[in-house]
């Protein structure tokens, strides 16, 4: 934690736990009895409860979306939106962030434990898609008396989140605010998704999932899947001005450890998360990613998928991001506008590829405040 | 593209209003701050988009509730179907994009009718300027350099006009204004040489 916490920062806070022993459904027909989501909050819920904003995080995100726990160094991962004054102000929101179900970051997922076996449930953890994760935060929102979320607003992921909402809970959110997303992956991101997978499962110490009861992780896998995947974060050209061509050293040294800037950075990426992340979490999100297709219910025709929603809708998306990039957003839009929907699009010029979603970049964070404002002006906030 | 002339919009917008019935659909291309959507909106109850490139104007529009989409003209309406709204505006900015025969013909695939408002080269300041100066005109209306001015295709009434006829577009309405930019019996008697604004209303 800093010595002095910034004034425009949400300060100290403390993760909570909500329990829910309703049974849940999942989508694959299998069910999770009982389970947990660990969750935090940013200002003050209003009295007629009406103020209440969910962040859905991306495949690697949690609950721990600002502020700063005690033996923080670095805020929340978006920091840079939430807190008084900020795009997202907490001064007017009440702000809601979870850990997903199925996530490794206290709420219940393959490294909690598995009340039939007594064991981390591991692989046997159920595979849960993206509105099992819907239902279970319209159940957290519940769980806090909230009946009516003033808005949804995720990244990637978390902007696909943000968008079942609007299309299975039409009246429990005023606003969707979809960034960095896609209305479904490509035949390209389901192959990155999986060459990752490969690698964590062809580990040896992958163990079928099992790997906790072994006393190890599949730590090279883990390491390798997530240098594939932040590479294909960044822009070639956010590489190229941060990395150049420059070697640690004065010169080559003719061998195979990392002599490249770029090379050591992206094995520092990878040690990080290989220690931080579950493997079986990671392959989960890789799976929730790939089936995410609402439109598939509806003849595969995404604006009467999307006719259903009644919200209004921010999309934003980033030019140099090729993971998401702007293409896809527009398909959301375009389809948005074919039913009429209430929309605003904005493409931000960005050399930080898909990662250009966290950055606070000056346009973005302009539109983004400026489009919360609305929110709080028209619901009266 | 960035359309900002520093046109008295007001006054234009005034007159255009008048051709856009209540409870319509509106698209209105090149926005700007959204003036004319804001007015429509709570003035006649229209529903509609607004397209623009300029960040700063797509700020201004999302302030004032608007529907805005970030779009560059150049590349068509590919985010509208066809039929798809009542009316679309565009309002000075004809001479500013690549292709202005295209994009006509995309405005009335899309909508039903087209308002288009554009400066008119064949004003007699501009002529005179050009006569006197042999320069490329500047003036309120054309405040840029030759190479730096968004304005890539000037034209005049006669132009426009003509280009309607050869697509077989139908002018509902046209309307004049002179720098004042009201209408007057001069402006109606020479348009090309009296009018600085033109203001169209065509259908297929």
């Amino acid at each position: 934690m800093p010595q002095e916490i910034p004034a425009n920062s949400v300060g100290v806070v403390t993760p909570q736990i909500a329990t829910f022993n309703e049974p849940l459904k999942l989508r694959s027909g299998k069910i999770l009895e009982r389970y947990e989501l660990m969750y935090e909050t940013y200002g003050e819920l209003n009295a007629d409860k009406s103020n209440a904003v969910l962040i859905c995080h991306a495949l690697s995100g949690h609950h721990h979306a600002a502020g700063y726990h005690l033996d923080d160094k670095k805020p929340g991962w978006w920091d840079s939106a939430i807190g008084p004054g900020k795009a997202i102000d907490t001064n007017h929101f009440f702000v809601i962030a979870l850990n997903n179900l199925g996530g490794c970051h206290g709420s219940t997922g393959p490294t909690s434990i598995n009340p039939e076996t007594g064991e981390p449930y591991g692989s046997d953890f159920p595979m849960v898609r993206v509105r099992d994760w819907v239902e279970s935060q319209a159940r957290l929102a519940d769980y806090l008396g909230i009946e009516k979320l003033a808005a949804v607003i995720g990244g990637s992921l978390g902007g696909m989140q943000a968008m079942r909402w609007a299309i299975q809970y039409p009246e429990r959110l005023h606003y969707s605010v979809v960034i960095a997303s896609a209305p479904k992956l490509s035949a390209q991101n389901i192959a990155f998704n999986e060459v990752a997978r490969n690698a964590i499962m062809s580990d040896p110490d992958f163990h079928d999932g099992h790997y906790l009861k072994h006393n190890t992780i599949p730590k090279a896998g883990l390491m390798q899947a997530r240098m594939l995947a932040h590479l294909t974060y960044l822009s070639d050209d956010a590489m190229g001005e941060k990395f150049g061509r420059d070697l640690k050293g004065d010169e080559v040294r003719y061998d195979y450890t990392p002599e490249f800037e770029v090379e050591s950075y992206l094995h520092y990426q990878g040690e990080k998360f290989s220690t931080t992340f579950d493997a079986n979490t990671y392959l989960l999100m890789t799976k929730a990613l790939d089936y995410f297709d609402p439109s598939q219910y509806y003849d595969n025709d995404l604006a009467k998928c999307l006719s259903h929603a009644k919200c209004k809708f921010l999309v934003i998306s980033f030019t140099t991001d090729w993971r998401f990039s702007p293409e896809r957003s527009e398909e959301i839009v375009d389809a948005l506008i074919e039913v009429d929907k209430e929309v605003t699009y904005a493409r931000i010029e960005s050399e930080k590829g898909h990662d250009a979603f966290l950055i606070p970049i000056p346009r973005y964070v302009k539109l983004l405040s400026a489009y919360m404002k609305r929110v709080i002006k028209e619901l009266e906030l | 593209m960035t359309i900002e002339n520093q046109i008295p919009l007001r006054s234009d917008l005034k007159i255009i209003q008048k051709w856009i019935n209540p409870n319509s659909q509106v698209l209105d291309l090149g926005c700007g701050h959204g003036d004319l959507l804001a007015h429509l909106q709570s003035e006649k109850q229209c529903q509609g988009y607004g397209l623009e490139i300029n960040p700063e104007c797509i700020v201004s529009c999302v302030e004032k509730g608007l529907n805005v989409i970030e779009h560059d003209l150049n590349h068509g309406l590919r985010h509208f179907k066809d039929g798809s709204v009542d009316t679309v505006v565009m309002t000075q900015a004809l001479q500013a994009v690549r292709r202005p025969d295209i994009l006509l013909d995309d405005m009335l695939r899309v909508g039903k009718e087209a308002i288009i408002t554009f400066p008119n080269f064949g004003y007699w300041r501009t002529r005179f300027y050009l006569m006197a100066k042999g320069a490329m005109p500047m003036s309120k209306t054309l405040p840029y350099n030759w190479y730096d001015t968004p304005n890539i295709h000037m034209c005049t009434f006669h132009d426009f006009e003509n280009l309607c006829r050869d697509k077989g577009l139908k002018i509902v309405e046209r309307t004049v204004v002179d720098s004042r930019h009201t209408e007057s019996l001069s402006t109606r008697l020479w348009p090309n040489l009296l009018g600085e604004i033109a203001m169209y209303r065509v259908t297929r």
